[in-house]
């Protein structure tokens, strides 16, 4: 199996990989405008436009917002049908991710189903946030 | 174009030259972008027009917060910002747009996040970090995400979906040139192999090679060829985002609901004025979020209206419907090699001529709306076969 895609993080986004590393899912928002959290990341408000922002930890709660159930794998994610999920998070965005802990089936995986984020471990460097059923 | 109608009030260059080590490429244009827009004293909601080369537009208005309605991606090289300039005056005396943002970022030494030229490629680009480490292959995995919330909001199911691959292939079969002609039933469709949950094969476009051009003139000169002239009637464009992920309402395209309503407003007519639809089906769910968010039925309405052979052709005594949608057998059945908006406005001239071979009776509008990416963006076209 070849190695699996990964992000090569950015300046702008070295933050949010550098929280996933560490086991914490981090945010921005911006300290102008009410404009709320935001992502992906990057060094100004997408509402307002100011550059006063920060980045926070997030709770890591979301719920299962859309997913697909990929039946013709891509040859780095090994060789059963798997979910291509997008959660909500608490906080508001919505981010693309995988779901484990529970089968890849439409029986298993029911949108607004609770889940938490878990880290995986990818490199020394990369840790992906996947997503898990909360009560796991 | 006309003299001096059209002035550039805001100008800045990124808040560093030279040598950057800090700062991505969509980083450098978006740091331009905030320069020039706090010397016009402008906030990015102010601005309605975007054009880049080397970055998407799209990705530049997603990133920015901008929603546009005239969006330039020509990229020919160096010289590109003077034909955005150029392209830029034509639009705004057009009425496509007030405020354009140009914009320029490179990160040519320190290479920070190059690569992902159009969003899509490098894993240093947003959609490489952020989308395809999560395992999606291209549009059958990403186009598709959206549908679940979609179904799970308005109560419906697959079979639902599978409607809409039945009822294209109905005008397939009248017309000589489509890929697949044969009559399918819901079971058909149901039964065809699974692709990506709730996607089967024949809820997916075909694959074909292909190619399509057209050849317009003012609607003065157009008199005097040998083909009766279909013109121009309103047009709209928009872009909402390169990552399918980030779409602010997964029910409903942001960027068909901006383009659709700048054509419908530029032709000054009603959706019952329409005789013709075209609506991009790259996939079954296409046609559904396109007939809702160009205002031909309310939201979660599409899919009964499609059962209830509204945008179906006579067929075994029962009637044919008052929308004819995709009359060529559509991305599902006709053709796609790839970007299929050609074919859509191809359609639209046919039946706009008269000569398609499943000609709408007296049809005088058509409407053929396209989408870019994966609900990424936008852009409708109204044509009538009345003259001015």
């Amino acid at each position: 199996m070849p190695p699996r895609m990964l992000p090569e993080p950015t300046p702008e986004t070295r933050h949010f990989w550098d929280g996933c590393r560490e086991g914490e899912l981090r945010l921005q928002r911006c300290t102008d405008c009410d404009g709320g959290s935001y992502f992906p990341p990057r060094p100004f408000c997408p509402k307002c436009g100011s550059r006063k922002v920060e980045a926070y930890p997030a709770s890591g709660k979301a719920v299962l917002w859309s997913y697909v159930i990929n039946h013709r794998p891509r040859p780095d994610m090994g060789p059963d049908p798997y979910a291509i999920a997008v959660v909500q998070l608490d906080e508001g965005p919505r981010m693309m991710t995988n779901i484990v802990g529970c089968p890849q089936t439409p029986e298993a995986l029911k949108l607004d189903m609770a889940l938490k984020v878990t880290f995986a471990k990818q490199t020394d460097d990369i840790s992906l946030p996947l997503f898990e059923p909360a009560g796991a | 174009m006309k003299p001096k109608s059209v002035a550039v009030v805001g100008a800045a260059e990124t808040t560093k030259m030279g040598k950057i080590p800090d700062v991505s490429v969509i980083g450098l244009h978006a740091d331009a972008a905030l320069n020039a827009l706090a010397d016009a004293g402008l906030k990015p909601s102010d601005i309605d027009g975007v054009a880049t080369a080397g970055e998407s537009p799209t990705a530049l208005a997603h990133y920015l917060g901008i929603t546009p309605t005239y969006a330039d991606g020509t990229s020919v090289g160096g010289c590109s910002f003077m034909l955005h300039v150029r392209h830029a005056a034509a639009a705004i005396n057009e009425g496509l747009c007030n405020t354009v943002l140009i914009t320029h970022g490179e990160s040519g030494r320190s290479r920070v996040g190059a690569g992902g030229r159009f969003g899509g490629g490098g894993g240093a680009s947003l959609a490489g970090q952020f989308e395809m480490p999560y395992g999606p292959v291209g549009p059958p995995t990403m186009f598709t995400i959206p549908v679940l919330r979609y179904l799970k909001t308005y109560g419906l199911t697959e079979e639902d979906l599978a409607w809409v691959s039945v009822i294209q292939r109905e005008w397939a079969a009248k017309n000589p040139r489509a890929s697949f002609k044969d009559p399918i039933t819901v079971d058909d469709v149901l039964n065809s192999p699974m692709i990506a949950w709730p996607f089967r094969m024949l809820m997916c476009c075909l694959v074909t090679d292909g190619g399509g051009a057209l050849i317009l003139t003012s609607a003065e000169r157009a008199k005097d060829f040998p083909q009766k002239p279909v013109y121009v009637l309103g047009t709209g464009e928009s872009v909402e985002t390169p990552m399918v992920s980030q779409m602010e309402d997964f029910t409903s395209s942001k960027a068909f609901r901006v383009s659709g309503k700048k054509a419908f407003d530029e032709a000054g007519i009603k959706h019952s004025d329409v005789d013709h639809l075209m609506i991009y089906d790259a996939f079954a769910h296409l046609p559904l979020y396109g007939l809702e968010d160009l205002g031909f039925c309310k939201p979660g309405e599409a899919a009964a209206f499609i059962r209830g052979r509204n945008t179906a052709p006579a067929s075994d005594g029962k009637a044919a419907g008052k929308l004819p949608l995709n009359t060529n057998g559509g991305g599902l059945s006709y053709m796609h090699s790839g970007m299929y908006g050609m074919y859509a406005l191809q359609e639209s001239v046919r039946q706009m001529r008269g000569i398609a071979p499943a000609q709408i009776p007296g049809a005088k509008i058509s409407v053929s709306h396209g989408v870019g990416g994966m609900f990424a963006a936008a852009g409708t076209v109204i044509f009538s076969n009345e003259a001015p």
